[in-house]
């Protein structure tokens, strides 16, 4: 149970990990970030069963997809924005992700798809007496690949230090010679690429224009939980999130398995408003 | 332009004899309608309403108070299924079971508020849509509350009016949205109202001034809950049957985009904001039947979409309207109404 827990955790930790990035540089709670993974993974579907491209040319046209979605919102209405409060950021990514589930449920029609996958959901293998889903065991690989070449990529890439510098403080970083308005639209591509993984390793269990919700709300949950401007506290509250559901779910009641996440994010808000791993800015007036 | 010489030259409601005319032109209309217009028209008008009222109790949350919320679809839940409960379980008349399901909401409300003391941005955010999910979620569960079948409404009855139809309700209804709407425009005008802008507008320069953060923040999600109460409570008998699915996330995501559409911080533009996108709510629901644009999207969803997500057209639209008001007017309605007001006052000039 621990072991589906990590593996649910998992997702949530890409979701969550995608949001963070974007929260780090442009301080924007990105709504939109399941809706851009749900439209990548339905891209992937239609280059794989449309198109009939194999995966090792779909899959990579599906990464570029995302990070040329991401790029092109951040560029097309982001940067737009005239006053930019959080309010309006979160209406603003409420609204790209209304018009991203519109546009895809009304492509592909409300009814469930299956997405064709090299590895089916239903395999599993056992490691040391626990049997495994083989997909849940990729999922658990690729979010700690993921997880380590985002960390090589902030603390060491020339970019990296940018999209750091960026976020740290605006005005130093262009007088630096940064050019912070590419820095933030790379950072919405590279967000994008890491929410759309989580897509795609979601979309062979279920494939529905509705499927990033749930995900989604748990990796942002994830992110708050961990302070929202840390990965590592992302990605440690989304694995905390993830067993707790599950144990909750296995002991105490199936039915309330979702709601448990939300008291849990409330309470943990409640005694450390910022978030477990990030220290609390105090508001100047 | 407009000079305030004293407090009751700004706390007046009328401020001029034009304005007036116009309020009295607009009740009139309203009076009239019942009996005028085909009886579809009566529960949109209805449904519209109900919306104007949750609106205008969370914009008094939302652009008075500065606080966000995406949970508001449960405090709507808990005053419909409370007035429900009330009336059938413990017999309450309906005038009753009303403002106490209301009550109800704003107890939780406040318990809301509470922890949204140390919250801000997308903590808040995260922290009330949770609450949201969470009601839904329990009240789904939950035998007494009918669980996934849902509740029929009882027979509504004050006194000796039985209100059958839709008109019957219609004339319940209106005068209980004026009242509310009136009501929350004194209050902003109050001390009470004055603390909630001085919150929003810096909320340590406020505690430094003397107003205290505990009591007006937990006060603003109170009165804002008992709002969206009182409208849940109307709502169960528009529809005369709920259950737990109609009380969605995306429900409180239209409630906030009423608010925001219509401008942040103006009774006026809550009320044209919930008019606006209620009406294109149901208007797009069936947008097939629609004349000129209906067969043109029909030939579209056949040849490049699918026939059968037609309906999510909805979802394009409000988020096209939600964005462009963000990127270009963010006062909402209300900002192009007072531009509009400015030109026409210098025209030609």
């Amino acid at each position: 149970m621990i072991v589906s827990g990590i593996a649910a955790g998992s997702t949530y930790a890409l979701m969550g990990m995608a949001m963070v990035i974007i929260y780090k540089t442009s301080e924007v709670p990105n709504f939109a970030q399941g809706e851009m993974a749900l439209a990548t993974s339905f891209f992937t579907l239609m280059l794989l069963e449309q198109r009939g491209l194999p995966y090792h040319l779909a899959f990579p046209a599906a990464f570029l997809f995302a990070i040329g979605l991401g790029c092109l919102l951040e560029f097309a209405v982001l940067r737009r924005a005239k006053e930019p409060s959080v309010l309006g950021f979160i209406v603003i990514t409420i609204g790209l992700e209304m018009i991203l589930m519109g546009l895809v449920s009304w492509k592909f029609g409300a009814d469930p798809k299956t997405m064709p996958f090299p590895i089916s959901p239903y395999d599993s293998i056992a490691i040391g007496g626990v049997f495994i889903s083989s997909l849940e065991l990729l999922t658990l690989f690729v979010a700690l690949v993921l997880m380590i070449i985002l960390f090589i990529f902030f603390r060491f890439s020339k970019l990296g230090m940018a999209m750091k510098a960026t976020q740290q403080n605006h005005t130093a970083a262009r007088l630096m010679g940064i050019r912070t308005n590419r820095m933030l639209m790379l950072t919405w591509g590279i967000s994008s690429l890491v929410g759309c993984t989580a897509g795609l390793l979601i979309s062979p269990i279920t494939m529905q224009p509705y499927m990033m919700w749930d995900p989604m709300l748990k990796g942002f949950a994830a992110a708050v939980m961990g302070g929202m401007t840390s990965l590592p506290g992302a990605v440690f509250g989304a694995y905390i999130l993830g067993i707790i559901e599950n144990l909750f779910g296995g002991y105490v009641s199936i039915e309330f398995k979702s709601v448990i996440a939300f008291i849990i994010i409330v309470l943990v808000l409640c005694i450390r408003p910022s978030g477990l791993f990030s220290r609390h800015y105090v508001k100047k007036v | 332009m407009d000079m305030k010489r004293d407090y009751y030259e700004d706390v007046q409601l009328f401020t001029s004899g034009v304005v007036l005319f116009w309020f009295v032109v607009l009740l009139s209309l309203i009076a009239v309608l019942p009996f005028v217009v085909k009886n579809y028209y009566i529960y949109v008008a209805n449904f519209v309403a109900i919306n104007v009222i949750v609106a205008i109790g969370l914009n008094i949350l939302v652009g008075y108070t500065g606080q966000i919320s995406l949970g508001h679809a449960g405090f709507f839940a808990i005053g419909a299924y409370g007035t429900i409960l009330l009336m059938t379980k413990l017999h309450f008349p309906f005038l009753l079971a009303l403002p106490a399901a209301a009550l109800v909401a704003a107890l939780f409300g406040f318990l809301l508020g509470l922890p949204a003391l140390r919250l801000e941005g997308p903590y808040l955010a995260i922290a009330t849509l949770g609450f949201g999910l969470t009601i839904t979620q329990v009240i789904g569960r939950i035998e007494l509350f009918g669980g996934r079948q849902g509740l029929h409404t009882p027979e509504l009855i004050i006194g000796s009016w039985h209100l059958n139809s839709d008109r019957d309700f219609y004339c319940l209804l209106m005068p209980l949205t004026i009242l509310l709407a009136l009501g929350a425009r004194n209050l902003i005008k109050t001390k009470v109202g004055r603390a909630f802008i001085a919150i929003r507008d810096a909320d340590i320069a406020a505690e430094t001034m003397g107003v205290n953060l505990v009591f007006y923040k937990t006060l603003a999600f109170a009165v804002s809950a008992f709002y969206a109460g009182i409208a849940g409570g109307l709502y169960a008998f528009v529809l005369r049957y709920i259950e737990p699915e109609i009380f969605t996330l995306m429900m409180s995501i239209m409630f906030l985009a009423m608010v925001v559409v219509g401008g942040l911080g103006s009774i006026f533009g809550a009320i044209a904001g919930a008019a606006l996108l209620s009406w294109l709510d149901l208007q797009l629901r069936n947008i097939l039947d629609m004349p000129y644009i209906g067969d043109w999207l029909e030939a579209l969803s056949k040849n490049y979409f699918s026939i059968t997500g037609v309906s999510n057209i909805q979802f394009i639209v409000f988020g096209f309207i939600m964005i462009l008001i963000m990127l270009f007017e963010p006062l909402g309605l209300y900002g192009i109404w007072i531009r509009t007001k400015k030109y026409w006052r210098m025209w030609p000039f």
